[in-house]
């Protein structure tokens, strides 16, 4: 039980793939625009990943290791040609806006990092736990981006108004520029906290010597 | 004069990393040293050359005439991960020099979502062989362009005082948006 619960909860904050591990990094700015676009491109990402992790921690033993990389790659690339299919046929809008960067996830670093780093050597079910984790870890981290971009880009969240009318929108965050910005502000704010924490640990530690 | 405009425009106007967001891992990832970041620019380009010429054939000789486009995300990159085998493969045997300077970077070329991103902008745009191969090429030299002006002023970097949680990826970051802002001034350019 103990073990479920930390491989959930490292990919939510300690482990976070975009803003700690630095991984996945094309969708995580290339559709940020707005909140939606993160939003949705972070469930499409979770939902592979969750699907492949399971899948390849099902199969380990039958992948020879030498190929076991094509093989990772072409089970990977199957889910999301699945997900493609079913977003051009429900979701049209959503499909239309995320463009090549939902058959991208092919090649998103998260995936195959995880099915290479932990779904090809643990058990079924501590893989998923760790690609719901490393999932929820995404979608929270890229709705986040969304909603920063959105916001000061054009004073809405979710396409709701929310900046008094006197504001003026700062064009530059919703075009390329603002993307890296945002991102590189976020990666420090998050940096700054978790420093906080581990000096607050360090002094607990020490008053309760 | 077609040709050229299609070179230009996918070195600075529509650069894959600074505007289309494509190859960012490798972009903060191997960008600390300017001797590296040619390196993998290089690699990078020249896998970009061969696959677009290869995705292109698979893309009309295979996937349309026998009616799978929904294979297209398979096939491309069964087809992207042998060409970077291949030019591996080639690269050891004839010059062992390179294979040696570009060795490690060589395997990473294969998740680099500029290659595959290439490859299917190449199938939206139903560009012909010699556009695919143009503009292969420009995108591989717009994406060491973008490397090595990130390495150049990386390695300055050493020298700034810099607010300790900036330090490392969200410098790199900041920076790469300053750049981007430079590079969007070539808009309207082509």
């Amino acid at each position: 039980m103990k073990h479920f619960y930390s491989d959930f909860i490292k990919g939510l904050w300690r482990e976070n793939p975009t803003f700690r591990l630095l991984i996945g990094l094309c969708p995580t700015l290339a559709v940020t625009n707005n909140a939606l676009g993160g939003f949705s491109m972070g469930v499409s990402t979770a939902f592979v990943l969750i699907l492949s992790s399971t899948m390849i921690s099902l199969v380990k033993h039958l992948i020879p290791d030498k190929v076991r990389i094509p093989a990772y790659i072409v089970l990977i690339a199957t889910f999301v040609t699945i997900l493609e299919l079913f977003m051009n046929a429900y979701l049209p809008a959503i499909y239309a806006q995320l463009g090549i960067f939902l058959p991208l996830i092919v090649v998103n670093c998260i995936i195959l990092g995880r099915a290479e780093a932990f779904a090809s050597k643990m058990p079924v079910s501590r893989s998923i736990f760790d690609a719901l984790g490393m999932g929820f870890g995404i979608i929270w981290a890229l709705t986040s981006i969304g909603i920063m971009r959105e916001l000061f880009g054009t004073g809405q969240v979710f396409g709701f108004q929310v900046m008094p009318s006197s504001f003026e929108p700062i064009g530059m965050m919703t075009a390329a520029p603002g993307a890296f910005i945002t991102l590189g502000t976020a990666v420090a704010i998050v940096t700054y906290i978790s420093d906080r924490i581990a000096k607050k640990h360090a002094k607990g530690k020490k008053a309760t010597e | 004069m077609n040709f050229f405009f299609l070179f230009l425009s996918a070195i600075l106007v529509n650069n894959f990393v600074l505007v289309q967001f494509l190859g960012i891992c490798p972009f903060i990832g191997v960008s600390k040293q300017i001797e590296t970041s040619i390196g993998m620019g290089l690699a990078t380009t020249f896998v970009m050359v061969v696959a677009s010429a290869a995705t292109w054939l698979v893309q009309h000789f295979i996937l349309e005439p026998f009616n799978l486009p929904f294979l297209q995300n398979v096939a491309f990159i069964l087809v992207i991960a042998s060409m970077v085998q291949l030019v591996e493969m080639f690269l050891r045997k004839t010059s062992p020099n390179l294979y040696n300077a570009m060795g490690i970077y060589l395997p990473l070329i294969t998740t680099n979502c500029a290659i595959l991103g290439m490859a299917l902008i190449l199938v939206l745009r139903s560009y012909a062989f010699g556009e695919s191969l143009v503009y292969g090429l420009g995108a591989g030299l717009g994406f060491t362009l973008a490397l090595v002006l990130m390495a150049g002023i990386r390695e300055e970097l050493k020298f700034a005082d810099i607010p300790k949680p900036f330090q490392g990826a969200g410098i790199a970051f900041i920076l790469a948006g300053l750049l981007s802002l430079a590079f969007s001034g070539f808009a309207g350019l082509v």
